[in-house]
């Protein structure tokens, strides 16, 4: 009786760190942007399909997440709707690592309201007055008598980022907007509040929420990509060195022309 | 004798690994805080706004702080009341085959995941408060009170009810018998005698409401304001950690404020802690149970 619990032990520990060898040898981890996050995990789904034995976990986050997990060693490759800093490429560069760079989108950068609001149209200075406080009532910009609720995404988010460098030039929003986790999160409030005003990736606008037109230019993919829509800028996964096996397969995977069609159904502008 | 002996000595090991996991915690938090607290100072408590990734960066600590406080009095507001009255009806009132399957159901409450709260609360319950109190949007300190007390509700109730059972049938009794009703007997006698229960149900259900993350985080808002009412969108300390800690570099200083504001949420907590702990020793002279 002893005997045989003994090699059933030993079956069972040798079976478990064979499984769990073969499990690392075969593992892929993205983190970071919400932005790239819907590109990334339809991407590894059709990868994971295309190759059964490989397992792709696909993280949220923000960008910032991501990328102080690239720098950790926690994660493979950084989902990233911004490009790195130039003290996070130093950070990574002191550990030994180099930061390489991948651009896979391009997106632009919706302006979104509550389909109720009866306004259509912002310049890019009003965007920028209403984010930063100095205009707080939609009467000023042409639309109804009521106060404008500011939606806008924490400082983990490269969304943010992007947003604070094209729109607002480096200015900080109003202390009073309410800072969500999400592009999902800023799309959901803006669509249940009437006066709420927020930006969201391409992809991510819906018939929930209503897309400004910015000095006149509706935000489609068409826009984006002939560089008439302002507010536009690149997607990126990063990884630490040149991307090689696994990783590097995936972001093959991603320029392809199977990856560039999953970027256009989800909303964003391929790279041609 | 000597097996005795090592059992003893294992027992006090594993007693001590708990303090030495508290300790390791304060450490921690101290360490990482204190270049923060250096470097930024009373800037922490006299700059208003709190915009750690602008440049210069700006660490002010108190619209969070009061946001924190805010969020947990409503809260406490909203289950203290509720939680004593249903564990008064629970323990006093209903017959045993209700109670049997009630209590249960009010223990499941405890379950739930804190997300599915959250998610509740942002979905279905943001529309409702926006619409019943006409505010500009639904994502606000009340509505976070709200569903932190929901969940606060069964820890209050449960302890609350345990304590009241624990009361002796002697006092109840002698209060009948004395001609008082069986409300009079509830508020004036029972209550009152379990009142070092009660007081550590108020504590379990104030620890819940103040340090609960992911709620808050997608319920109360995210203004980083000094609220001047409950209806206004907030961010309390555990959100803005857990919405921040992830991007922060290591040992940056966003990093140690992070750190700095846990280290308040602690202080805060401990304060808190100890106030109660006056409280129910006051209570416990007062009705020296015998």
């Amino acid at each position: 009786m002893k005997r045989i619990m003994l090699s059933a032990a030993v079956f069972f520990v040798l079976a478990g760190s064979v499984a769990y060898g073969l499990q690392r040898a075969n593992k892929l981890t993205l983190q970071g942007s919400t932005t790239v996050l819907p590109v990334a995990q339809r991407a590894a789904e059709d990868f994971m399909k295309k190759y059964p034995a490989v397992n792709v976990t696909v993280r949220g986050g923000g960008s910032g997440t991501g990328i102080n997990s690239l720098l950790a060693g926690t994660t493979d490759i950084a989902n990233s709707s911004r490009p790195m800093k130039r003290s996070e490429k130093e950070k990574l560069a002191s550990t030994g690592g180099s930061a390489v760079e991948y651009k896979v989108a391009i997106d632009g950068l919706a302006l979104i309201v509550n389909p109720s609001n009866p306004v259509n149209n912002l310049t890019l200075q009003q965007a920028k007055d209403i984010f930063t406080g100095e205009v707080t009532n939609w009467s000023e910009v042409g639309g109804k008598d009521e106060k404008i609720v500011l939606v806008s995404r924490d400082t983990a988010s490269g969304t943010y980022e992007s947003f604070k460098e094209l729109v607002l030039k480096g200015a900080n929003p109003a202390a009073t907007a309410l800072l969500q986790a999400s592009n999902q999160a800023v799309a959901t409030t803006v669509g249940q509040t009437p006066n709420a005003i927020g930006y969201i990736g391409l992809g991510y606008v819906s018939d929930k929420t209503k897309p400004l037109t910015v000095n006149g230019v509706q935000p489609t993919v068409e826009t984006v990509k002939k560089g008439k829509y302002p507010v536009r800028r690149y997607l990126y996964m990063y990884t630490n060195g040149q991307a090689k096996g696994l990783a590097g397969s995936f972001i093959n995977f991603v320029f392809s022309a199977e990856g560039q069609k999953i970027v256009a159904e989800e909303g964003f502008v391929p790279l041609n | 004798m000597q097996t005795e002996n090592i059992i003893r000595r294992s027992f006090f090991l594993v007693a001590l690994t708990s303090i030495i996991f508290l300790a390791g915690i304060l450490v921690t938090l101290v360490v990482n805080a204190l270049p923060a607290l250096r470097e930024i100072g009373l800037g922490l408590f006299t700059t208003t706004h709190w915009y750690p990734t602008a440049e210069p960066p700006e660490f002010g600590v108190i619209p969070l702080i009061a946001a924190s406080l805010w969020i947990t009095a409503g809260a406490l507001l909203f289950s203290v009341p509720l939680g004593i009255l249903f564990s008064l009806f629970l323990s006093e009132v209903l017959p045993e085959k209700i109670k049997a399957f009630l209590k249960p159901t009010v223990e499941l409450l405890a379950n739930i995941p804190s997300v599915v709260y959250g998610f509740f609360g942002m979905v279905f319950l943001a529309p409702l408060v926006m619409r019943l109190f006409h505010l500009p949007v639904g994502l606000n300190g009340l509505t976070a009170s709200i569903v932190l007390g929901i969940m606060a509700l069964p820890t209050i109730t449960s302890v609350c009810e345990d304590s009241l059972n624990a009361v002796p049938r002697t006092y109840r009794e002698a209060s009948l018998a004395l001609g008082a009703t069986k409300w009079e007997t509830m508020i004036h006698v029972t209550l009152p005698a379990a009142a070092s229960g009660v007081s550590a149900a108020v504590v379990l259900g104030l620890g819940r409401a103040i340090g609960e993350t992911m709620t808050v985080l997608m319920v109360a808002g995210g203004a980083a304001v000094i609220p001047r009412s409950l209806l206004q969108p907030m961010r309390p300390i555990t959100a803005n950690i857990a919405a921040e800690m992830g991007e922060a570099a290591v040992g940056g200083l966003h990093y140690q404020s992070l750190f700095a504001l846990a280290l308040f949420l602690l202080i805060i907590t401990l304060f808190i802690n100890q106030i109660s702990d006056t409280i129910v020793e006051k209570s416990r002279q007062r009705f020296k149970v015998q």
